[in-house]
């Protein structure tokens, strides 16, 4: 443990102020203080943390007021994850506080997955005091140096006169332009409670160096409408960026104004309500066959904030192989980063599609829009229907085991469709995203470029403290919710009435289908052989579990469980342990070139 | 000695303004091992304005990488501006102090090379020269492979920087 043991707790004329609700500008506070106070300028409800050593001044200084509530997790992981569930389902900044050493790297998961979906939040890091950092000190790692390649940015804060600055621009930064995740590494010697200087919050600020673009070009949004227009066989392509940029609105009139089919990575699920008929599913490696089929042969394919991941785009030679590309995305470097599209728009999602609707209203003003009646149009829509006849996400709905996505749809019929579903990584991730239609965005919450196992509990936390009355389940498999188990203590302790769905197949599902696909069925090591009694488990946090394992008992369960408003529940769902995800495209393969489920595969594909 | 990089299209070498503050340095470090881009030198030092750094380097890869570099580096929040050289007319210069064995017969001959290529002898000893110069990369190279086998003791360069040629400037 660091020196400097804080004074015990005694109320400061900032402590007072606070009482008073006083205009904290110019009060003099310490650097601890200016960092609750910042949160609290910044309108920050919560924060989840974990205290240590580094961040201790930090802590008394959250002890003596009640405007920023602090949620205590049981993993710094957990910290950050609980932060970006409450990022991705409010819109708003997540913040986590950690402290120096393991408390910082344990938050660098949680970070990095941040990151690669990139969601906003802020990391305040506690770290050694200034004149012993370098020196190997006790609890002492680089934080900024760790962090650096999973960051949008970070600070390290040497001057406590540039604590509040500091604090102000990492939320402007990680809130803005392409969000992300920004770490503040504060020194506790910058803290520390004897050294008061008058507090100043900054509303406004300015970085020559930080200009994220806001509106697109229009001569590029005239261009992109043009071949608009002229396209035979359009596919709409959506990603995470809809949702972050708050387009949803926007991307439903320009897909009902052209009629165009439109498809959606596994991070913009729900910013297109997924039970409309224009809808094609998911696309990519576990995509649909029509939204893939459709992608090998759209002639103009408009990409709006996704970015040509390699799980959606398969082999990058045969992807659209056919198509004139517009690419909508805030950040200049998605463009042609992995695929080189013609029509690149730079800028806010929703702002350009604003111009865009404007746009083509003005050119199509008798149709309503573009080309959704021609004929060409038509013809491509009949052709989809075609594909979609193929009924690609076919199973065995009289199977006597638990098909996974059974479950998956019983989930649906049991919260009507009306929940915010976290999820951890694996089979149950797919099947979540192909038979849980999700109407709203910020419904579908998951680690999608990560693929971080353990995600799922620890957001689903953050999302139910953001909407105390909504629904919330996190659907998960038996080798993922081990990941971060400690975290059921955290949902007793906050009273939060989190519903988990386990697919218990007793293997990591996914891994033992590409074993059984790519390595004629040698499991090598992904058999849980020691599985805990999730039942058991559950009651000894202090919750409700339950166990399932036929199919008729699956809806009066689950109806049960979301019964339980103030519970946790913890549903141990004992699926099938040989299904597996289909359709899928392996690894390297083309998107034309799909596995279907093998009721299905007699029919050869193109 | 400007090189307009026409004959050398893969090099591109590209200046930036950074903000001088711990860390950016590494933050362009880290963005191209990470990112596996091809790195052939790298300067840095603090300009006019001391708030500001300018860096210099230099890079090889197809136009589509090398726009990549660009972007990532841009998107650097450190990163103030961004220009690359090799797009325009521009002046390259890299500085050299090379070190060579000068005894007896071999003095003159340094001395005489030293003077073709307009190069500066800094220090001499008894049995040795610093030779500094300065000029494109090229001409550096051109004078390390003109000095006779076995004579080169230690070889310094600077890496390259450079400046677009014109009235205009690479500032706020």
């Amino acid at each position: 443990m660091c020196s400097g043991i804080p004074e015990a707790g005694r109320a400061g004329e900032w402590a007072q102020a606070e009482v008073a609700k006083v205009d904290p500008n110019g009060v003099e506070l310490s650097g601890a203080e200016i960092v609750v106070q910042a949160l609290v300028d910044e309108g920050v409800e919560f924060v989840f943390g974990y205290p240590g050593g580094a961040v201790l001044h930090i802590y008394d200084a959250l002890f003596k007021q009640e405007r920023v509530k602090h949620i205590l997790v049981r993993h710094e992981q957990a910290a950050a994850h609980a932060a970006d569930g409450y990022a991705r389902a409010t819109g708003k900044c997540g913040v986590c506080l950690v402290t120096s050493g393991p408390g910082a790297t344990n938050a660098v998961t949680g970070i990095a997955t941040a990151y690669m979906d990139s969601i906003p939040m802020v990391v305040i890091s506690g770290q050694v005091p200034t004149p012993v950092i370098g020196s190997d000190a006790f609890q002492e790692v680089d934080t900024v140096g760790i962090t650096r390649p999973c960051v949008k940015h970070n600070f390290l804060v040497k001057d406590v006169s540039k604590l509040a600055e500091t604090i102000r621009k990492a939320f402007y930064i990680a809130t803005t332009g392409r969000p992300g995740p920004v770490v503040v590494d504060v020194p506790k010697d910058i803290t520390d409670p004897n050294i008061k200087i008058p507090y100043h919050y900054p509303r406004e600020i300015r970085m020559r160096s930080y200009h994220p673009t806001e509106r697109g070009h229009l001569g590029q949004i005239r261009r992109a409408v043009d071949l608009m227009l002229q396209a035979k066989r359009p596919v709409i392509y959506t990603g995470g960026g809809v949702v972050l940029g708050e387009a949803s609105a926007q991307l439903q009139e320009l897909v009902r104004l052209t009629g165009f089919p439109i498809t959606s990575t596994l991070m913009g699920l729900g910013a297109y309500p997924m039970t409309d008929r224009l809808f094609l599913g998911m696309l990519g490696m576990h995509g649909t066959y029509e939204a893939n089929m459709a992608m090998h042969e759209t002639d103009v394919l408009i990409a709006i904030g996704a970015r040509f991941d390699d799980r959606v785009t398969g082999k990058i030679e045969h992807f659209c192989p056919h198509a004139k590309i517009i690419h909508i995305d805030v950040d200049p470097s998605s463009i042609s980063k992995n695929v080189r599209v013609d029509v690149p728009i730079v800028g806010q999602v929703a702002s350009v599609l604003d111009d865009m609707l404007k746009l083509l209203k003005e050119r199509a003003p008798a149709t309503h829009g573009a080309s959704a009646k021609d004929q060409p149009v038509a013809d491509w829509w009949g052709k989809i229907e075609e594909w979609r006849r193929m009924d690609c996400l076919h199973y065995d709905r009289t199977s006597g085991k638990i098909k996974p996505q059974l479950a998956v749809e019983t989930l649906y019929r049991v919260t009507n469709g009306d929940l915010y579903l976290t999820s951890d990584v694996g089979q149950h991730q797919m099947f979540a995203a192909q038979f849980y239609p999700f109407d709203k965005p910020r419904r579908w919450i998951n680690s999608g470029g990560l693929g971080t196992m353990g995600f799922g509990l620890p957001a689903a936390m953050g999302v139910q403290l953001a909407y105390p009355d909504a629904q919330v389940a996190c659907i998960s498999g038996e080798a993922s919710i081990l990941m971060c188990i400690q975290e059921m203590a955290t949902c007793l302790q906050y009273s939060l009435p989190i519903k988990v769905v386990l697919l218990n197949n007793g293997y990591m599902g996914m891994v033992r289908q590409w074993q059984e696909f790519f390595y004629e069925s040698r499991y090598s090591h992904s058999y849980v052989d020691a599985l805990p009694d999730f039942v058991k488990l559950a009651e000894s946090f202090g919750h409700v579990g339950m166990r399932v394992e036929r199919p008729g008992e699956l809806e009066a369960a689950m109806r049960e469980a979301f019964g339980m408003k103030d519970r946790f529940v913890f549903l141990d769902v004992v699926v099938d342990p040989t299904e597996n995800v289909y359709p899928m495209i392996a690894a390297g393969k083309g998107q034309h070139e799909m596995h279907l489920p093998p009721s299905l595969s007699d029919r050869e594909l193109a | 000695m400007g090189t307009n990089g026409e004959n050398d299209g893969m090099r591109h070498i590209i200046a930036v303004l950074l903000e001088n503050e711990a860390g950016a340095l590494s933050r362009v470090a880290g963005l191209f091992s990470a990112r596996g881009y091809n790195i052939e030198s790298l300067t840095v030092a603090p300009t006019d304005d001391p708030t500001l750094s300018r860096m210099t380097l230099v890079t090889t890869g197809n136009e589509e990488i090398v726009e990549q570099i660009k972007k990532q580096l841009n998107k650097l929040i450190d990163t103030v501006k961004l220009l690359d050289l090799t797009e325009g007319p521009h002046i390259e210069r890299e500085m050299m102090m090379i070190k060579v064995r000068a005894e007896r017969q071999d003095r003159e001959e340094l001395k005489r090379l030293a003077d073709i290529f307009r190069a500066k002898i800094i220090d001499v000893t008894d049995t040795s020269y610093v030779v500094e110069l300065t000029g494109a990369s090229k001409k550096l190279d051109a004078f390390i492979d003109a000095v006779p086998e076995g004579l080169i003791v230690e070889v310094v360069r600077s890496g390259p920087t450079g400046i677009a040629r014109g009235d205009k400037g690479l500032t706020l």
